[in-house]
């Protein structure tokens, strides 16, 4: 039987808690559950680490002054390469940083999915990273190395736990099984495993039964083993692209990034889209924008 | 055909960085470093494996710059995957740089001190992966000083002798096969693997490419000029790959 985990962005947002490490899943400014960021933007939490392959999640969170450290590889609104609001955040030291390499958070989070302390790799190895930050260190492999000596030293990249973690799929039955439609899953599923607790939004609820009527079983890849609630949030990506449902709002994503220039445009941007009632007050209008 | 301009030339040493390579992920991030990419796939290097920009590899020679053109899927490739195959290490990626010593240690993460950077920039994105794993190659659309500076504020990608401080083993994937700049071409096949100048591109001096450079240059007697694009290769740039002349937005003719 498929147990029932709807719920709503505020019922979400009401299990969270001041100093949280919170996983958002999706990739720059790809199929990320906005929703969820919205309600947390309207909420009044904060001291939060944002793990997330970043977009305009961390940019926002950032401005608006709810995250104390964030952990990433890149933080992108792809068609704009730099994320304006988090340089901001960057170069006045409002937030601490864990920078890592792509493939090295990829690692953290996959060790956290399957409870061991670190995975090893060569990512890191004679750069900076490990210099400035220093709590990342290596270890020599125990066994042999390549040339019959002493085994290799590689850098133990740590487990990323997460509290809690934030994913939008394109498809979902109300037990949590989600279906991502578009190209690719990014780390979504690793995010997932890799939390004490999983809240996916997604475009549809639909009938179990219906999964696999607008994609094969092979993007079915979040299991409800995975999921704690599941949200029902049409548009819910706006303004990150949710492909095949929609595209990116290119237009909004710009009108954002904008704000960065100013604090009063800023405000004025966070008083007309964030300060709002809820997310379907939130749709109405930037529905009313064109 | 009208004469090869300086952006066709870049293109052209852009594609030579991927000759011998065989059936190996080649990678170009950029505008020109994808249709020089192309342009070795469609001419000497026809088996190199090469991306849509996004999760697919793509089997045909897809123009650039062209919205909604046609791709022919020959696997699927989404993040998760691209990790799996340059930990690998059948990949030859090319990236850019914000900064670069004569070693060819790379920063494009930040500006300034790290823990709080005068301009932030990408981040370590892949570099620390990709350089210690595979081939990597290089493509600065501007050769200045700001750019090739004695010390990087930050080490992204491993330069040698970063490498050699790892040993012949924690090395041994490790390598930085050319640069190229709206200049000249440079490589690293000097006897400590300092970055040495390997040919200027026609119309370009040596002292130009000294002056440009905020280090010095390894600079063998004499200096070959960078080739010129064939009749066929000119063609396929300006006709297949890159019809609609997005080349000439990232280096000026």
């Amino acid at each position: 039987m498929i147990p029932d985990k709807r719920m709503t962005e505020e019922d979400v947002v009401a299990t969270l808690a001041d100093g949280m490490t919170i996983g958002i899943g999706g990739w720059a400014s790809r199929r990320k559950p906005m929703s969820l960021v919205r309600a947390i933007l309207r909420s009044p939490l904060k001291d939060l680490t944002i793990v997330s392959y970043g977009g305009p999640d961390i940019g926002l969170l950032c401005a608006a002054g709810k995250v104390r450290k964030a952990v990433y590889g890149f933080v992108s609104l792809d068609t704009i390469p730099l994320e304006p609001h988090f340089r901001i955040a960057r170069q006045s030291g409002t937030v601490e940083a864990m920078e890592l390499d792509e493939g090295m958070m990829l690692l953290g989070l996959q060790a956290a999915a399957w409870r061991v302390p670190f995975l090893p790799t060569r990512a890191g190895l004679g750069t900076d990273l490990l210099r400035v930050m220093p709590d990342i260190v290596t270890i020599r492999s125990p066994y042999p190395g390549p040339d019959g000596g002493m085994g290799e030293e590689l850098v133990a990249m740590p487990a990323i736990e997460l509290d809690v973690a934030l994913i939008h799929m394109n498809r979902a039955d109300q037990g949590g099984n989600g279906q991502f439609l578009g190209p690719d899953l990014y780390m979504d599923d690793l995010m997932a495993m890799a939390a004490d607790r999983t809240y996916l939004s997604t475009e549809r609820i639909v009938a179990t039964e219906d999964l696999t009527a607008e994609g094969s079983f092979h993007t079915l890849r979040i299991s409800r083993l995975m999921v704690t609630g599941v949200i029902e949030a049409p548009n819910g990506a706006h303004f990150t692209e949710c492909l095949p449902d929609y595209g990116r709002d290119e237009a909004f994503q710009k009108e954002y990034a904008a704000t960065a220039s100013s604090p009063e445009l800023w405000a004025a941007f966070k008083e007309k889209y964030l300060d709002v009632a809820d997310e379907a007050e939130y749709q109405r209008v930037i529905g009313a924008r064109s | 055909m009208t004469e090869a301009t300086r952006d066709e030339v870049c293109v052209v040493a852009v594609a030579e960085c991927f000759r011998g390579d065989g059936e190996l992920l080649c990678n170009p991030i950029g505008v020109i470093p994808m249709i020089g990419g192309r342009l070795a796939r469609e001419t000497f290097e026809p088996y190199l494996v090469m991306t849509d920009g996004y999760a697919m590899f793509a089997a045909n020679a897809m123009p650039v710059g062209v919205p909604g053109a046609d791709v022919v899927v020959e696997a699927w490739n989404p993040y998760p995957q691209m990790f799996s195959v340059l930990w690998n290490g059948k990949r030859h990626v090319m990236m850019g740089a914000s900064q670069m010593d004569r070693y060819g240690n790379q920063n494009f993460a930040c500006i300034g001190d790290w823990h709080k950077p005068k301009a932030q920039l990408l981040g370590f994105r892949g570099a620390p992966g990709n350089t210690i794993n595979h081939t990597t190659s290089y493509f600065i659309p501007n050769h200045s000083p700001k750019l090739f500076v004695d010390h990087v504020d930050v080490v992204c990608g491993v330069g040698y002798d970063r490498a050699a401080e790892l040993g012949p083993v924690g090395s041994r994937f490790h390598e930085i096969r050319r640069v190229v700049t709206n200049l000249a071409t440079m490589d690293f096949d000097s006897p400590d693997h300092r970055m040495r100048l390997r040919s200027v591109h026609p119309g370009v001096e040596v002292d130009q490419v000294v002056e440009a450079t905020g280090f010095e240059l390894v600079i063998d007697d004499t200096v070959t000029e960078t080739r010129l694009p064939t009749d066929d290769e000119l063609r396929l740039i300006r006709d297949v790959i890159d019809p609609n002349d997005t080349r000439k937005s990232e280096v000026r003719g």
